[in-house]
């Protein structure tokens, strides 16, 4: 490694085959900090969405809180968890996943919110009790804006895995600072175009998702 | 050391007050390059974007903008700045790829809110202005950007918060800034370091959020004034 590699080739395909076991490798990773982060902010949001929905003056401390745990950079937040869970995974996960709690629950209780009052009247005037109401009725129907707020919580947060490798989580972050370390440009390029197509993979997925889920509404397009 | 005795020890050494590395110099860097990149943003993005807004066009590229940035992950932006800027021949520890990246990072929230704040003055406001006689540009000056100015100030604190957060990256691509102590922290295991260091950007992210969400609320025209403001979710966080 010389000086900056101005000789060296902007994307050295030989080093990409082979490496191919390791991109797999960090690839798995990176599509597991992000699910689990992802599942365990949808599980915490929908019990902090129904609190809302349920005690209306909750929903205002809710998103203040979320919306300040928010702010704070990612390597802040990891930096900050350090004294208190260690430099592991948990670190990463509990940060990942306080970001995504936000998003989350606007959009649960924004897409409940949204269920017409003469739906719930129907539903009631049929006899459903207010559980049966609520998922079968206005759960459903708030579908495209939760499943919304999942690809956007999703998205972002394969994007924010990329800094945990600053934690030594590997990830496609990973080949990012490495490549950084080291000025090796393939690595780099490698790590951000791989965390792009993965984002948008998984956003496209979601598409797919919300139209399984909702077969109700497909031919209304 | 315990946790406590690091934190002392970085909160006592002569070099946390004075000298290259200490807080103040930090803290300054941190909040230079992220008040020029906001700037630097407003000033190439901002004219398009009221001009498109006047104009009622773009908001189509609008919402491609805001999807666009949502999928690259700002350390990939930094990083990519980094690497073009290095092969251009600027010198490793330079702030020009932070501030390159960070100029990118602000524009999208600034655009964005423009265009679709101007866009969103109804129509028959628009209308009633010019039937009192108003021309296009006292439309925009007077009626449009005055209304929008709220959503406007909105895509501020977005780009502010934004750029604060990546510059703490900054730190990775050998530059200064907060994010130093929360680099170097890591590498040395320094407790007192890395605490100190987080706790700065966490507060110094917390008051650009807060302040310039006053900000927001205060500027709408009087009669205008909306309940409905702040969201930090419409912010890509970093």
């Amino acid at each position: 490694m010389t000086l900056v590699g101005q000789a060296a080739p902007l994307i050295d395909w030989e080093w990409i085959g082979r490496n191919m076991d390791q991109i797999v490798e960090r690839t798995w990773e990176h599509l597991g900090l992000t699910a689990v982060s992802v599942l365990l902010g949808l599980v915490i949001s929908v019990g902090l969405a129904i609190i809302a929905l349920r005690w209306r003056w909750t929903y205002a401390p809710i998103t203040w809180v979320t919306g300040l745990l928010y702010t704070i950079p990612s390597l802040a937040l990891f930096a900050l968890l350090v004294p208190i869970v260690g430099l592991n995974a948990t670190n990463a996960v509990i940060a990942l996943t306080s970001y995504t709690l936000l998003i989350i629950i606007r959009n649960l209780v924004a897409g409940i919110d949204g269920v017409p009052a003469s739906v719930t009247e129907a539903a009631d005037g049929m006899g459903y009790t207010p559980q049966a109401r609520f998922w079968r009725m206005e759960v459903p129907l708030a579908l495209p804006a939760i499943i919304a707020g999942l690809r956007i919580a999703t998205v972002t947060t394969v994007g924010l895995v990329t800094v945990t490798a600053v934690l030594g989580l590997g990830g496609y972050g990973f080949f990012i600072l490495r490549g950084l370390n080291t000025f090796f440009w393939t690595q780099i390029l490698v790590g951000v175009v791989l965390s792009v197509v993965l984002a948008t993979l998984l956003d496209v997925g979601f598409v797919w998702l919300e139209r399984v889920l909702s077969p109700w509404a497909r031919g209304r397009q | 050391m315990t946790f406590w005795e690091e934190l002392e020890a970085f909160l006592t050494a002569p070099d946390t007050w004075s000298g290259p590395d200490s807080i103040p110099t930090r803290l300054w860097e941190h909040v230079w390059i992220s008040v020029v990149a906001v700037l630097v943003a407003s000033i190439l993005v901002l004219p398009l974007a009221v001009w498109l807004g006047h104009i009622r066009r773009g908001s189509g590229v609008a919402s491609t903008v805001v999807n666009i940035g949502r999928a690259l992950p700002s350390f990939g932006i930094l990083a990519i700045s980094f690497l073009v800027l290095v092969q251009m021949g600027a010198g490793v520890g330079e702030p020009w790829a932070v501030l390159v990246a960070l100029i990118a990072l602000a524009a999208p929230p600034l655009f964005t809110n423009t265009v679709t704040g101007i866009q969103s003055v109804e129509a028959w406001t628009v209308e009633a202005a010019r039937g009192m006689g108003l021309t296009g540009k006292e439309v925009l000056s007077s009626v449009e950007i005055p209304l929008s100015t709220p959503l406007i100030v909105e895509g501020l604190r977005i780009a502010t918060v934004q750029v604060i957060a990546t510059a703490t990256l900054g730190a990775l691509v050998a530059w200064g800034g907060l994010g130093r102590y929360i680099v170097d922290g890591f590498a040395r295991q320094d407790m007192g370091r890395l605490i100190v260091g987080a706790v700065l950007v966490g507060l110094l992210a917390i008051v650009a959020e807060l302040g310039l969400g006053a900000l927001q609320r205060g500027s709408a025209p009087k009669g205008a004034r909306r309940g409905d403001v702040g969201n930090p979710a419409q912010r890509s966080t970093v």
